[in-house]
C-alpha cells in the first residue's frame, strides 16, 4: 500500500506542475502587457511614462528577465506558496486568497454534504420502496434536477425563499442563514447526477446472483440493501463522485456571483475580467490541487471498498 | 437490521414428521406486458424429511421456477396462477416477502448455480456466513465459532484463514463449498441445490456432490437437486422427477425411471447421458484407429508466464512443460484436463496466438513456431476455432448469414452470390433451416448458436478445427446433438479436430486419440481405446470415475439386474 500511495502522490504532483506550467504559458502568450494592465487598473496610461520609468517598473516586477527565468522564478516562489502581488489590487495574492478561501471552502463543504445525503437517499429510496408510483417518481426526479441550469435554480430559490417568504437572506456572506440557499443551489445538479447513477447501479446490483444468495439467507430487504447492495453499487458511483465534488467547487464561481457572496469564485471572476495574471494563476493552481486531491481520495476509497482493487493496486 | 437477530419462532416447531414441501397443482407464470406465460403447470411434488429428490429437465422445463417457488424467490414478474405451496405445514401461497422470508435460510436453504458470482465480492467469507448464523439467534460470542464449524463441515481447508478472505481469493470449487457452508449454517430442513456444479470441472463436481450428499445424510435434512443431467440425478437421488415444458412427465425411483422409462422424453435424456447410455462406463466410439498423416504437431512445448512480484513467491509460472501432441487428418485428438491444466494455453500456442517458450509447432510438416502475424495469416484459412460459449462468440448485431460469411469476406473468397450459396450449403450441413440466415443470435437457442459457430468455422474448408469445450455450456440433450453433428461433419468433410474438454464421457464420443494433461504436463497419451478403457495413470482413472451416472450403473451391475442395456 505505501508503494501504491507514493506512486499516486508523485503522479498528483506531476499533474499540478503541468497545470501550473500550461497556465503560465497561456497567460504569457496573451497579447497584453502587464505594466499597461496594472497602470490602467490604477487609472493611469502607459504612454504618459518615460521609457526609463517603464524600464524601472519592469525591473521592479521582474518582467525584464527572459521568460524562462521568469517561469523558474515564479515556480520557485509558488513552491513556497508565494504567488506575488495582485496587479489590480495592491495586496499580495496570498493574502487575497487566504481572505476569500474559507468562505468558499465552507460553502463547498456544506454543498458536498447536502449532495451526498440527497443523492444517496433518493437512489436508496428509489430502489428500496416497493410502492410502484413512489418508485417511479423517485427514479424520474434526478432527470429533472440534472436538466435545470444552476443560475436558474439559484434565482428561483431567491425568489421563493427570500422575496416571497422572506425566510432566508438573498445575498451576503455572514451567518449560516446566508449559506443555506447557495449551498442548496450548488448541491442540486451534483446530487441529481449522483442519484441517477446510483439508482441505476443499485437496480443492476439487485439483479446480481449474490443478491439471490442473500435473499435465500432470509435477510430483510433493508439488510440486503444496506449490507450487500449499497457497497457494491457505490463503486461505479464513486468515480462520478470525484468529478462531481470537484465541479461543485468550481461551480461556486457561478453561485457566488448569483448570491453576491464574497469568495474565491467572485475573486476569480474579477481577476479574469481584469486580466490579473498572478491571481488567475494562483486560482488555477488551487482548482488543480482540488481535482488532484479529490481523485486521489476517490482512488483510495475505491481500494478500501473493493478488496479486488486493493490487491491489484498492491501488485502494480 | 434489528429484526435479523431475533430468533424466529413459528414454522420450525410443528410438523416435524410431515412433508417439508408440498406443491399441489402448482402453476407459475411470468407476466409480461399484460400477458402471462406459464412456466410451470399443474405440478404436484412432495418432499419428505431426509429424502433426496432430483428434478431433471432441459433449460426452459420449469425446474428452476419450481425451485424458486419453494424458496419464495420468484422474480417480481412471477405469479402463482393456481395451486398451493405448503412449507413445513404452513400454506405460503401468495404470502408477502415478509412472511416468506421467515422460511428462507433456516427451513429451506439454497445452494445457487454459479459459484463464481454467487458470493458478494466486497464482503469477507466469514461475514457472509455469519449473517445466516445470526438469523438463528445465536449468541454474539458464539457466531464466529459456528462460522468456522460451517466452513469445516462444508469441507473448506483452513477455515479460519478462509473466513477472513474475500471471494476473489478462492477457486470455483472452494466458492461452491462456501455457498454450501452458507446453506448449512442456517440448519435448514431442506437444501435446494440448483444445478450446483454445472459450472465446475467433473472431478470437483463429484467431490462437491458427494460432500453435499454426505452432509444431508448426516443431518437428516432433505435435498432437492435441480439438474439437466440425468446421470447426476441417478447417482444421488431417492426419487427422480422428470420435467418437460413446465410439467412433470414422470417421477419415481431412479431404477424405475432409468430402466423402464414411460415417456419418450425420459428415454432421450437417458440416451444423452453418456455413462447411462452405455450401462456404466465411458465407452470409446473409435477402436482400431487406422493411421493417418499428421496435420498439426506440437513438439516439446513449454510455456512460462511472468507473475506479478510478490514477497518470496516464484517469478515465473510454468503453464506447459514438455508437451508433445499431434492431430491427424480426419481424426480427433481429445485433450483432457481440469481447469488450470494448460489445455487452453496449448490451444493458443497451436493457433499461433501465443509463442511457446520452448519447443516447435508444425503445421503439415512446416515449422510455424516463429511465423509472424502476416506469415500466419494465410495459414489461418486452414485451421479454425469453435469457442466454448456460443452466447458470447457470435456478434449480436450480425445476422446468421453475415456471421457465417465473415471468414469468406475476410479472405476475399467468392462474390456476393457465391457466398450466399455457400451460407445456404453450410446451414444445410449443420442442419439448420435456410430461413435462419436472416436471424440474429438473440433469436436462437444455445444449440442453434453453436451450430452457427460450427458453420462459420467450416466456411473456409479448413483441414483442422479447434473445438474448445464446444458443448460444456449446453444442456445434456443438446450436447448429444452437437456431438453427433461434429461426428457426421468429420466423416463427410474429413476435417481433423483438436477437441478440448474436461469431461471424458464427451471426449469418448468423438476422440480417436486422447491426451490427458495435468498441471501443464502430459499424464498419459495414446489411442482413445487404451486411455479410456485401460488407463495406466491414477489421474486418468480419477477423471473417468467422475463421470456422472456411473455410480448408478455400477449399482445396477452389482445387483445384476436384467435389462441394463438401455
Amino acid at each position: 500500500m505505501p508503494r501504491y500511495l507514493a506512486g499516486r502522490v508523485a503522479q498528483a504532483l506531476l499533474v499540478l506542475w503541468a497545470a501550473y506550467t500550461v497556465t503560465f504559458i497561456i497567460l504569457n502568450i496573451l497579447p497584453s502587457d502587464p505594466i499597461t494592465l496594472q497602470l490602467s487598473a490604477g487609472g493611469a496610461d502607459v504612454s504618459q511614462l518615460t521609457a526609463v520609468q517603464v524600464h524601472d517598473l519592469k525591473a521592479h516586477y521582474g518582467l525584464d528577465d527572459p521568460v524562462v527565468v521568469q517561469y523558474f522564478h515564479h515556480l520557485w516562489a509558488a513552491l513556497h506558496l508565494d504567488f506575488g502581488m495582485s496587479l489590480t489590487q495592491n495586496v499580495s495574492v496570498g493574502s487575497l486568497i487566504t481572505d476569500k478561501l474559507p468562505s468558499t471552502i465552507l460553502l463547498s463543504a456544506v454543498a458536498v454534504v447536502i449532495m451526498l445525503v440527497l443523492g444517496t437517499s433518493v437512489a436508496f429510496l428509489a430502489t428500496y420502496v416497493q410502492w410502484r408510483p413512489a418508485r417511479m417518481l423517485l427514479a424520474r426526479l434526478p432527470a429533472v434536477g440534472v436538466s435545470l441550469p444552476q443560475f436558474f435554480v439559484g434565482l428561483l430559490l431567491i425568489q421563493v425563499f427570500s422575496f416571497s417568504l422572506t425566510w432566508l437572506p438573498a445575498t451576503g456572506t455572514h451567518g449560516w442563514r446566508s449559506l443555506v440557499l447557495p449551498a442548496i443551489t450548488l448541491a442540486l445538479p451534483g446530487s441529481a447526477m449522483l442519484a441517477q447513477l446510483l439508482t441505476r447501479s443499485l437496480s443492476d446490483t439487485w439483479r446480481e446472483p449474490y443478491i439471490v444468495t442473500a435473499r435465500a439467507k432470509g435477510l430483510s430487504r433493508w439488510t440486503i440493501q444496506v449490507r450487500h447492495a449499497l457497497r457494491n453499487a457505490s463503486l461505479p458511483a464513486l468515480t462520478l463522485l470525484g468529478v462531481v465534488v470537484a465541479y461543485t467547487v468550481v461551480n461556486s464561481v457561478v453561485v457566488e456571483v448569483v448570491f453576491t457572496r464574497n469568495g474565491i469564485g467572485q475573486l476569480a471572476q474579477q481577476a479574469v475580467l481584469g486580466q490579473d495574471v498572478p491571481v488567475v494563476q494562483a486560482i488555477v493552481l488551487i482548482a488543480a490541487t482540488l481535482f488532484v486531491a479529490v481523485s486521489l481520495l476517490v482512488d483510495l476509497l475505491y481500494s478500501l471498498l473493493d478488496p479486488r482493487v486493493a490487491r491489484a493496486g498492491r501488485a502494480a | 437490521m434489528s429484526t435479523e437477530a431475533v430468533p424466529l419462532s413459528g414454522p420450525v416447531a410443528p410438523a416435524d414428521t410431515g412433508p417439508i414441501v408440498e406443491l399441489a397443482g402448482l402453476s407459475v407464470g411470468y407476466r409480461q406486458r399484460g400477458r402471462t406465460t406459464l412456466a410451470v403447470e399443474d405440478v404436484d411434488l412432495t418432499i419428505s424429511p431426509g429424502e433426496t429428490v432430483a428434478v431433471v429437465g432441459e433449460s426452459g422445463s420449469g425446474k428452476t421456477t419450481t425451485a424458486n417457488a419453494i424458496l419464495g424467490l420468484l422474480p417480481s414478474s412471477g405469479v402463482v396462477t393456481a395451486g398451493r405451496i405448503r412449507i413445513a405445514g404452513t400454506d405460503v401461497t401468495g404470502a408477502p416477502d415478509r412472511v416468506l422470508r421467515t422460511f428462507r435460510g433456516n427451513v429451506v436453504g439454497l445452494v445457487p448455480q454459479d459459484p463464481m458470482v454467487g458470493l458478494n465480492p466486497t464482503m469477507r467469507i466469514g461475514g457472509q456466513i455469519a449473517e445466516v448464523v445470526r438469523r438463528r439467534g445465536v449468541d454474539k460470542r458464539l457466531v464466529h465459532a459456528e462460522v468456522i464449524e460451517a466452513l469445516e463441515r462444508a469441507g473448506v481447508d483452513q477455515p479460519a484463514v478462509r473466513a477472513r478472505q474475500y471471494p476473489n481469493a478462492l477457486s470455483g470449487g472452494l466458492r461452491q463449498r462456501v455457498l454450501i457452508a452458507i446453506a448449512i449454517a442456517g440448519h435448514p430442513r431442506l437444501i435446494v441445490a440448483d444445478e450446483p456444479t454445472s459450472a465446475l470441472d467433473v472431478t470437483v463436481q463429484r467431490r462437491i456432490l458427494d460432500h453435499l450428499g454426505g452432509l444431508v445424510a448426516e443431518t437428516g435434512a432433505s435435498l432437492l437437486i435441480i439438474t439437466h443431467d440425468l446421470g447426476v440425478a441417478a447417482d444421488r437421488a431417492d426419487r427422480v422427477v422428470v420435467m418437460q415444458r413446465g410439467r412433470i412427465v414422470e417421477q419415481g425411483e431412479p431404477e424405475a425411471i432409468l430402466l423402464r422409462p414411460q415417456v419418450a422424453y425420459t428415454r432421450q435424456l437417458i440416451a444423452a447421458a453418456p455413462a447411462l447410455s452405455h450401462a456404466g462406463g465411458v465407452v470409446p466410439r473409435f477402436i482400431d484407429v487406422t493411421p493417418a498423416p499428421e496435420v498439426l504437431r506440437l513438439d516439446g512445448i513449454g510455456k512460462d508466464f511472468q507473475l506479478p512480484r510478490t514477497a518470496g513467491g516464484d517469478r515465473i509460472f510454468r503453464a506447459l512443460d514438455d508437451v508433445s501432441l499431434s492431430v491427424r487428418a480426419g481424426q480427433t485428438l481429445g485433450l483432457v484436463g481440469e481447469s488450470g491444466s494448460g489445455k487452453t494455453t496449448a490451444l493458443r500456442i497451436a493457433m499461433g496466438l501465443e509463442k511457446p517458450t520452448q519447443g516447435r509447432v508444425h503445421l503439415d510438416g512446416v515449422d510455424i513456431t516463429d511465423a509472424g502475424w502476416s506469415q500466419l495469416r494465410p495459414l489461418r484459412r486452414r485451421f479454425q476455432l469453435v469457442h466454448q460459449n456460443p452466447y458470447s462468440s457470435l456478434d449480436p448485431r450480425f445476422t446468421v448469414a453475415q456471421t457465417i460469411a465473415e471468414p469468406l469476406v475476410s479472405f476475399r473468397v467468392g462474390d456476393r452470390a457465391s457466398r450466399a450459396a455457400r451460407v445456404r450449403d453450410l446451414l444445410d450441413q449443420v442442419a439448420l433451416p435456410a430461413a435462419f440466415a436472416d436471424r440474429k443470435p438473440a433469436e436462437l437457442s444455445g444449440g442453434q448458436r453453436q451450430r452457427v459457430a460450427i458453420a462459420r468455422s467450416l466456411a473456409l474448408e479448413p483441414e483442422l478445427v479447434f473445438l474448445d469445450e464446444p458443448v460444456s455450456a449446453l444442456d445434456v440433450s443438446v450436447q448429444e446433438q452437437i456431438l453427433t453433428l461434429l461426428l457426421r461433419l468429420q466423416q463427410d468433410l474429413g476435417v481433423g479436430y483438436l477437441f478440448i474438454s474436461h469431461d471424458l464421457a464427451v471426449v469418448a464420443q468423438l476422440a480417436h486419440h486422447v491426451t490427458v494433461l495435468r498441471g501443464g504436463r502430459i499424464v498419459e497419451s495414446g489411442p482413445a481405446e487404451k486411455i479410456l478403457t485401460a488407463p495406466a495413470e491414477e489421474h486418468t482413472r480419477e477423471l473417468l470415475g467422475a463421470v456422472p451416472g456411473q455410480r448408478f450403473a455400477a449399482e445396477l451391475a452389482a445387483a445384476a439386474l436384467p435389462g441394463t442395456k438401455q
